[in-house]
């Protein structure tokens, strides 16, 4: 299949969560367009991206991006994807021996907003990887991580990891998750785990009780679920600088 | 102080409170016991608004700076505000909010509610200091997520911590002295009587057992069983309770 030319839609597997009537009338050459990035041997880069609709809420965003991580190499990637009406971030990652990908997502939304995170990712030999993915949605929005790991027969000593959970904070919102985990090797550590849920009722019930306003104990209890993808940033301004523009979001989308 | 009177509460749909009648005058401290599934966490649960306690009867009032508040007509947070504080007999987790941040927050909503000026870091900081010692907790669990790692005992003395920093007027103490050693019972029961043993303050204490009474000494022991107060005494009423067992005092 030629990239441009066909529209998927959501028979496809990778696109099963997708917004199909957003796919249906979309511009198969932007939909098919991939950016790439080639991180050379023993190089470091991270990226960190708010993604939020701005002016025109209509337009919707699908981004694909194609990483090479050479040799010793590291990748980290944090984005929020606070768009709308149907956002994709898409991330595929080749490890070349000893390289790490470092992946932190958070998706927010309301109204009907459609929001979603896939990764693959292909390993080498003692090649490591690390995804925590945190979906905060209300009205009906949706939230979805698909995330493939694939660790073909000679890639022993491969450590992965996959972390992935949703609050739903009100009745119509939902979240779906998709962990592919193809492991082909003996040798290996993969770890994943997902979970989707309500504002812990006994945590904001704890804090009212001590005086704490509702709306301030949402937002220290959301605060520090987001936190933990952002948790990997070693630099602790731009940390912090992730937080908040991340619940500025959350602020702008639920007042 | 505060004035219970003919409380009926619900739980899922099951009656548990079933005309509770109580009265508390500030400076006193009274002790509930009573046997399991009596209605003693209940009790506590429905004076702070916990949801899913449905009220379904009567009235719970406290004595506040502009007169009587009515409590059930308040949001838990305002209930804290207005002086209330409940001591968790399971002191809830959270991952990721430190206890200073948690803590400084909750003090400020209380003050700002009151009309107060907000604490600064450094008073904030000066005040947990000086309740942690009281509490002999060291201040370092302070910085560490709510309660996330803390023993059984740890938590409960943590629970007194925070009433020492947010200084409520009325305190109602969920079996505060369950999961704590001898020693640390000691701790907590001084601290409880530092910082509300006075003439404008009071306390409800929720138990099973004699042994905190031994600390925090009551003026009056009351028994709950079945969702009402069956029986009231001064401080030899628990003592009997220990000897005697609940059946054959309140038979």
């Amino acid at each position: 299949m030629s990239d441009a030319a066909l529209l998927p839609t959501t028979r496809d597997e990778d696109w099963r969560y997708a917004d199909g009537e957003w796919l249906a009338a979309a511009d198969p050459a932007y939909v098919g367009h991939w950016r790439t990035l080639d991180i050379a041997p023993g190089e470091s880069k991270s990226d960190y991206d708010v993604h939020a609709s701005g002016g025109d809420a209509t337009a919707g965003t699908v981004d694909r991006l194609r990483v090479h991580v050479g040799k010793g190499g590291r990748y980290a990637l944090f984005i929020t994807n606070a768009a709308g009406p149907y956002a994709r971030h898409e991330i595929e990652v080749t490890l070349e021996e000893g390289a790490h990908f470092e992946f932190g997502g958070v998706t927010l939304g309301g109204g009907d907003y459609r929001q979603e995170f896939v990764t693959r990712v292909n390993h080498a030999p003692r090649s490591t990887s690390n995804q925590v993915v945190r979906c905060v949605q209300w009205g009906r929005s949706v939230g979805n991580f698909l995330g493939r790991i694939e660790i073909p027969r000679d890639s022993q000593q491969v450590d992965a990891a996959q972390n992935f959970r949703a609050i739903l904070l009100e009745a119509g919102a939902s979240a779906n998750a998709k962990p592919e985990l193809e492991i082909f090797a003996d040798d290996v550590k993969a770890a994943h785990g997902a979970a989707i849920g309500a504002l812990d009722e006994r945590a904001a019930f704890y804090m009212a009780s001590r005086g704490i306003a509702p709306h301030v104990a949402r937002k220290l209890l959301l605060r520090a679920f987001v936190a933990d993808a952002f948790e990997a940033i070693a630099d602790d301004a731009m940390r912090e600088h992730m937080l908040e523009q991340t619940l500025e979001r959350l602020d702008e989308g639920l007042l | 102080m505060l004035q219970i009177e003919n409380l009926h509460a619900t739980v899922g749909g099951k009656e548990i409170l079933k005309g509770l009648s109580l009265t508390v005058n500030a400076g006193e401290v009274h002790a509930i016991m009573g046997p399991n599934g009596a209605g003693k966490s209940t009790l506590s649960y429905v004076l702070g608004g916990r949801p899913g306690y449905e009220v379904t009867g009567g009235s719970a009032t406290l004595d506040g700076p502009d007169g009587q508040i009515d409590l059930l007509d308040l949001e838990p947070h305002e209930r804290a505000a207005a002086g209330l504080f409940l001591g968790f007999q399971y002191p809830v987790e959270i991952p990721g909010v430190s206890f200073v941040q948690f803590l400084r927050e909750a003090a400020n909503a209380q003050r700002k509610n009151r009309g107060e000026e907000p604490l600064s870091g450094g008073e904030f900081l000066k005040l947990a200091k000086e309740k942690a010692a009281l509490l002999k907790l060291d201040m370092d669990m302070l910085k560490r997520p709510v309660n996330v790692g803390f023993s059984g005992g740890e938590k409960k003395r943590a629970e007194m911590v925070q009433m020492g920093i947010l200084n409520p007027a009325f305190a109602v103490l969920d079996e505060t002295d369950s999961g704590l050693d001898i020693d640390a019972l000691r701790v907590v029961g001084d601290g409880i009587n530092a910082i509300m043993r006075a003439p404008d303050r009071a306390v409800l204490l929720i138990t099973h057992y004699q042994r905190l009474l031994d600390y925090v000494k009551p003026d009056y022991v009351h028994v709950l069983a079945d969702g009402r107060i069956v029986k009231t005494g001064g401080p030899e009423l628990a003592l009997m309770l220990e000897d005697e067992g609940y059946e054959a005092v309140t038979a």
